[in-house]
């Protein structure tokens, strides 16, 4: 029997799902030939009662979203965060800033009382999971070693360090010596330094490694002559959740 | 007669969350209903306080799959705002970067999301096996397109190296040329789209609506130019609150707009309808050989109307490369100067008309966001189809409402997620 595989989104923009149909050609026909693709609502039409892997999309943003999700848990053996707003909130968390009512009031006027939404949240903030894919987007490559690897009953580990040390790799110049701020130094590696390669600086998408070196980031900070509160800006677009958690 | 009611909750091979309801008492239409469930994002809210610097930054994962639309019209809707001009050079790549999405839209709701159900399947994933060269064909194109863009701007989705005032990082002069060269390859592969399309039987269905879609003197236009109507002439994009008329409705998290008449249309068919005479030459071949004439008032005909509109992104893309090469590219220094303002963005995405209207204060802040996303100006248009095209299948076999209807709302390719601010059919028992 071919493992069950499931896809399932919350509220999020479903790009990480569709980065999963741009793994290459032939990695993309292995990987279907090796499991059974049972729910993807976004590229099929199906249903099934067990998965041996469920991914999940997007964070929880309102209350109708938490029995469904229950619902996942209950029929999947392994659940897996995909993509930033699952892992950690990602974007989505951006609008706990704001009081529902007043987040509501700016978008849909005097009709904001009909919708239900709450602080989002990432999914093992509501359910246990198992594993994650972290990054907005997700980085496919990875996606494709964390399924091989639990195919083959190994555990899938994440890099441990930050993505600096991708970065240097890479061959950037690095972003605090062209004077702009950057959350390399505490990021959770894996995604190559994406973003510093296509000329931006590193927007901690992937979240943080386990133990961030927090004094150390102070010190490069002070080094070039910013402040704390520009990079607490910058880390609040993806981190907002992790932040009022800690 | 019969009496039935259908309920799709959440259509599938959609973008988003949708619900379909019909409710049938004696042979005799009740109730057709049309209903938006995907989560409130509340992205205009959570733009506030933002420097412009993260704008495009935030504004692109309101959708993964039309990123670069978002971008471009948030780093247009932010360049107008702040006053800030960009070069013909940035232009051309804009739009170089733009196609590279319709082109990998378009294939991909084609193929994959459409195309299962003219061969009778649930998805793309059983024509591995019984037309591969179909789904090769597809994910090739795809790839293609994802190729374009990680040249110019990191990667397909969420792009990186687009910012206010132009690009972060140039491409290489030298992959640019081999890109090009792959697209000149794979105009086999779009003349093997026509044919295939071709042989694709849509349902016979014809609603004549409004039609909205951005014109420009210049070209048929993705990037640019002013608010064109079928009903109403022209309107400049700053006055695109007067078009939309976005309305809340209680059973949809998306808000729907309305102009002239009832509900108007936007996307690749209202594009065609107002602009096909821009079509470049292969596209408007491939229109011809797929019997498509404007003005088309059958919704269905959408994504044949997306076939000829990827074959003219890619005669565009080649066309944009070569003229890339001869100048060569430019080092263009970064924006310093802003001045506070408002600004509106408007882009033809993949799905129709996209508008961001932004404020800044001094400092480069946002103080005030509006998005009026493609989708949204389609659920009013598709809630008047389905009241149209319902009475006419009424007496056919429940399954075949169901998938009749299932395909309609297809056919306009929405894009639930980020039109909220989608699908379910539910028939009631």
């Amino acid at each position: 029997m071919k493992p069950k595989v499931a896809f399932f989104d919350f509220t999020c923009c479903e790009g990480c799902q569709l980065d999963t149909l741009n793994i290459e050609g032939q990695d993309l026909v292995d990987l279907v030939s090796a499991v059974d693709i049972v729910e993807f609502r976004e590229v099929l039409t199906g249903r099934a009662d067990r998965y041996d892997i469920a991914f999940v999309e997007g964070s929880i943003s309102r209350e109708s979203e938490i029995p469904r999700l229950k619902e996942i848990r209950e029929r999947a053996d392994i659940v897996i965060e995909l993509g930033a707003c699952a892992h950690i909130g990602g974007v989505n968390c951006l609008k706990n800033h704001l009081a529902m009512d007043e987040a509501l009031e700016i978008v849909y006027g005097d009709d904001a009382g009909d919708y239900d939404t709450i602080p989002a949240r990432p999914i093992h903030a509501v359910i246990p999971v198992d594993y994650c894919v972290p990054g907005c987007p997700i980085n496919t490559a990875e996606l494709l070693r964390i399924v091989k690897e639990l195919l083959l009953g190994k555990t899938p580990e994440l890099p441990n360090y930050p993505v600096c040390v991708e970065c240097k790799m890479a061959g950037n110049v690095c972003v605090f010596e062209l004077g702009r701020s950057c959350l390399g130094p505490v990021t959770r590696a894996g995604c190559n330094a994406i973003c510093v390669t296509a000329g931006r600086h590193c927007w901690g998408c992937r979240g943080l490694v386990d133990d961030p070196n927090i004094d150390s980031q102070k010190d490069v900070l002070e080094k070039y002559g910013l402040t704390v509160d520009q990079v607490v800006e910058k880390f609040k677009i993806y981190n907002t959740y992790t932040e009022v958690a800690r | 007669m019969s009496s039935f009611d259908i309920h799709v909750h959440h259509v599938t091979r959609v973008e988003g969350h949708g619900n379909v309801l019909v409710n049938a008492t004696d042979g005799r239409l009740e109730e057709v209903r049309w209903e938006v469930v995907e989560s409130p994002r509340l992205f205009e809210a959570m733009l506030r306080g933002r420097h412009y610097s993260d704008v495009q930054h935030i504004a692109s994962r309101i959708c993964g799959i039309c990123s670069i639309a978002h971008s471009t019209a948030s780093l247009h809707a932010s360049e107008a705002a702040l006053g800030v001009s960009v070069s013909e050079q940035t232009r051309l790549l804009r739009r170089l970067l733009f196609n590279a999405e319709i082109l990998e839209s378009h294939v991909l709701h084609a193929y994959c999301l459409a195309a299962p159900d003219f061969f009778g399947v649930g998805s793309v994933i059983p024509l591995i096996d019984t037309h591969k060269e179909v789904v090769v064909r597809a994910m090739t194109l795809k790839r293609l397109a994802y190729r374009i863009a990680e040249l110019l701007a990191g990667r397909k989705t969420h792009p990186i190296s687009c910012i206010v005032g132009g690009f972060a990082k140039l491409p290489d002069l030298e992959k640019l040329a081999e890109v090009g060269d792959a697209l000149v390859d794979a105009l086999d592969d779009f003349d093997a789209t026509v044919e295939l399309f071709k042989t694709i039987a849509v349902p016979d269905f014809e609603r004549e609506t409004e039609y909205v879609a951005l014109k420009d003197p210049d070209g048929y236009a993705f990037t640019s130019g002013d608010i064109a109507s079928s009903d109403a002439g022209i309107v400049p994009i700053d006055e695109y609150r007067s078009v939309a008329n976005e309305f809340c409705v209680p059973h949809s998290t998306a808000k729907y707009t309305r102009n002239k008449r009832e509900a108007y249309q936007v996307g690749a068919l209202a594009r065609f309808n107002l602009n096909h005479e821009q079509l470049l030459p292969r596209a408007q071949e491939a229109a011809v050989e797929l019997g498509l004439k404007a003005p088309c008032h059958n919704p269905f005909k959408i994504t044949v109307a997306q076939v000829v509109e990827a074959v003219h992104a890619a005669e565009d893309s080649i066309r944009l490369i070569d003229r890339l090469l001869e100048t060569g590219v430019q080092e263009e220094p970064e924006v310093t100067e802003i001045r506070p303002g408002r600004g509106v963005g408007a882009v033809e995405a993949p799905r129709g008309t996209l508008f961001h209207e932004y404020s800044y204060d001094e400092d480069g802040i946002l103080t005030d966001a509006n998005c009026v996303i493609p989708t949204n100006q389609n659920h009013n248009n598709i809630q008047h189809d389905m009241e149209a095209l319902v009475p006419a299948i009424l007496g056919r076999p429940q399954d075949e409402i169901r998938r009749t209807l299932e395909m309609l709302v297809r056919a306009y390719d929405p894009c639930i997620s980020c039109s909220t601010h989608l699908l379910q059919v539910r028939f009631i028992k």
